[in-house]
């Protein structure tokens, strides 16, 4: 057995940005706060060791620190911007999607943008409707976008290890309801691989994909569902884009029964994408119709009663596994979707 | 026309053949509109009335140095030094352009010249002249970046966003406007405060405390003295400019836009077609900077009229070729659209 240690996600971040910043110069920090560790302390303890050359605080002017990320990815520099709340990457957008993700296709394969962008989403934090959104599908939706969705601090660590390395734009979604659940981890973590799957729990009965915080609350469903004699396959697939299909359709192979679940709202979001890509290649596998577990379509409230009966979990990914088995769930309160 | 402030009578000629060699093939572009009809399908941004601005500025710059640009980017990459037949073959869609048939007018870029590339979106390429600056400030070489966009970008929170951040961080970056008076069709005066007021564009430099000159840019050796100012500026660690050069575009902003099959060209002037001032476009094009600098060559000595006309011929003969070596050139191949799509 290898060593491990408890550490948090957002420990695990900062620790996988130094590492970078210790073996590679042209690595640098970019964003706003970032010195003082961010609101969420992703990026604690760089500036004391790396110095406010590499660790740069920045006005609060998402389209320009974006752009500068750009540009000096474009002139070889490696930069891991930071925007703050996902809800704020609108501001940055026209960087990101007209520039970053086609600089190296306009140019013919000349030019490329190694650029990481960090940024976090979620509600649980009674943020309200502008600072609690998942927006991953407006990013898996653009050519040239690599984009990561970790759910655990050793897929954190690993997948930034992995995305500070690669050649293109890679935009990495963590959630701040994760960053401090502890969690036991190698002494050493190894880069995860961009495009990989992983299968958190396995079961022969009903095959569940789930993204970011839905993967817990899948396992936690999955873990209850069990005493019942259900057995669930849990799946993260760690990676959007590229999405790793067929570690999901050699699962369905197995289980004839799929429900995909993310915090995002339903409606157009990334699940969407994966049932029909499920239905296309595994459709003689399905005993069922694919399930969906997602948010209503609405914006976030910020009352906690509200935010609660908004926000989608272990209850409604409970629902739809019975649901692909064709049971309804009498102790279930869906009222809210 | 200013003083040539030391610059060799060689080096003159150098800059004055390099206009020529911008109209020329910018000239060549908007003939193949009507002589191949077709070949060029798309948007495309001419220069013209421009390349004093853009040879004083890029003459001002050294190996090692950047350049971003907006789309109406023909002539910088030819400044300095790009294939002009794979230029012309890109523009073409053609798999032996510059950027392999990927990028068109719009999108030119040549990194091994330091030409990093161009945005369709006016002042996008702001930030990204700022972040290269950024880069170069790392790398402690004493490198510089020179960022051009129009008078319109001027007005896009890019624009401000990034001329605080390097003014605060004493970035190596020139940010050069090129004032040719039209966003599109509308006047400067009707979408800009300081137009508006009767005051330059360059007073904007004033809100982030950086220098701020207007110069005018149909005189190469002005734009090249107030460039050169800027960029010992920035190489010194003082951090960025904001120049002004005042421009006339000679042809309308781009050509007619039309789907597969019509034929496309280039119309009137937005300042005769939607404004009708003839004799204001007709004093534009009386003041063309290539003549002006021609004459002005020939008066100092530096340049005889046979030298002029063989540079006139060269550039003819070397536009010509451009022509043949984009029409000769091969589409891309279908499957290939699928590359550069991840590094």
């Amino acid at each position: 057995m290898s060593e491990t240690h408890e550490t948090t996600y957002a420990a695990a971040v900062a620790g996988a940005i130094g590492d970078a910043m210790r073996v590679d110069p042209t690595v640098f920090v970019i964003g706003e706060d970032v010195t003082a560790g961010g609101p969420f302390t992703t990026t604690a303890g760089l500036v004391d060791e790396f110095g406010t050359e590499r660790v740069l605080d920045t006005p609060i002017s998402e389209a320009a620190i974006c752009g500068i990320a750009v540009g000096a990815a474009q002139s070889g520099l490696r930069p891991v911007l930071e925007i703050m709340y996902i809800d704020f990457i609108t501001l940055a957008l026209d960087q990101l999607v007209n520039q970053a993700a086609k600089a190296h296709f306009m140019s013919g394969g000349q030019l490329t943008v190694p650029m990481v962008l960090r940024t976090q989403g979620g509600a649980g934090h009674r943020s309200g409707a502008q600072h609690s959104q998942s927006m991953e599908s407006w990013l898996t939706h653009v050519p040239g976008l690599t984009v990561v969705m970790p759910s655990r601090a050793v897929d954190a660590a690993g997948l930034l290890a992995s995305a500070i390395a690669d050649p293109g734009p890679v935009v990495v979604v963590e959630n701040k309801t994760l960053y401090f659940r502890k969690e036991t981890v190698p002494a050493c973590i190894e880069p995860v691989p961009i495009g990989k799957a992983a299968i958190l729990r396995p079961g022969r009965d009903v095959t569940v994909v789930a993204l970011s915080r839905l993967v817990h609350e899948a396992l936690a469903a999955a873990e209850t569902l069990a005493a019942e004699g259900i057995e669930v396959e849990v799946i993260d697939p760690r990676t959007l884009v590229p999405l790793d299909l067929e570690t999901i359709l050699e699962s369905v192979r197995r289980t004839n029964r799929l429900v995909v679940a993310h915090e995002a709202v339903q409606h157009g979001g990334f699940g969407a994408e994966i049932a029909a890509a499920v239905q296309h290649a595994g459709f003689d596998d399905l005993d069922a119709p694919i399930e969906r577990v997602g948010a209503p379509f609405q914006p976030i409230p910020v009352s906690p009663h509200l935010e609660d009966a908004y926000l989608p979990g272990a209850a409604e990914v409970r629902a739809a596994v019975l649901a692909t088995l064709g049971r309804s769930d009498p102790g279930a309160d869906l009222t809210s979707h | 026309m200013s003083g040539a402030n030391g610059i060799p009578a060689e080096r003159l000629v150098e800059l004055y053949s390099q206009m020529v060699r911008i109209r020329e093939f910018e000239e060549r572009v908007k003939r193949t509109f009507a002589e191949h009809p077709g070949v060029i399908r798309g948007h495309t941004h001419l220069a013209d009335g421009a390349e004093a601005s853009i040879v004083g500025s890029v003459g001002a710059i050294r190996d090692g140095d950047q350049v971003f640009a907006t789309y109406r980017c023909h002539g910088y990459p030819i400044a300095l030094g790009s294939d002009t037949a794979a230029m012309m073959a890109e523009i073409y869609g053609r798999a032996g352009g510059i950027c392999k048939g990927y990028g068109g007018s719009m999108h030119l870029a040549d990194p091994a010249r330091g030409f990093l590339g161009t945005s369709g979106i006016v002042g996008q390429n702001i930030p990204q002249g700022t972040g290269a600056a950024y880069a170069a400030q790392l790398r402690g070489r004493g490198e510089v970046v020179l960022t051009f966009f129009g008078d319109g970008a001027s007005k896009q929170g890019a624009f401000h966003e990034s001329l605080n951040i390097a003014a605060v961080w004493k970035l190596p970056v020139v940010f050069i406007m090129e004032n040719n008076s039209f966003s599109a069709t509308v006047r400067t005066e009707q979408e800009d405060a300081n137009a508006a007021a009767g005051e330059p564009l360059s007073m904007k430099a004033k809100a982030y405390s950086i220098p701020g000159v207007t110069v005018d840019g149909s005189d190469p050796l002005a734009v090249h003295e107030a460039v050169a100012t800027a960029v010992d500026r920035a190489r010194a660690g003082e951090g960025p400019t904001l120049i002004e050069s005042l421009v006339y575009r000679l042809s309308a902003h781009g050509n007619s836009i039309a789907p597969p099959g019509v034929p496309l060209h280039y119309p009137e002037h937005e300042a005769i077609s939607k404004y009708g001032a003839v004799e204001e476009y007709e004093a534009a094009k009386r003041g063309d900077p290539i003549p002006r600098f021609r004459a002005h060559l020939v008066e100092t000595g530096a340049l005889t009229a046979e030298r002029a006309a063989e540079i006139a011929q060269a550039a003819q003969a070397e536009m010509q070729h451009a022509v043949d070596f984009g029409l000769e050139s091969p589409f891309p191949e279908p499957h290939e659209a699928l590359t550069y799509v991840y590094a």
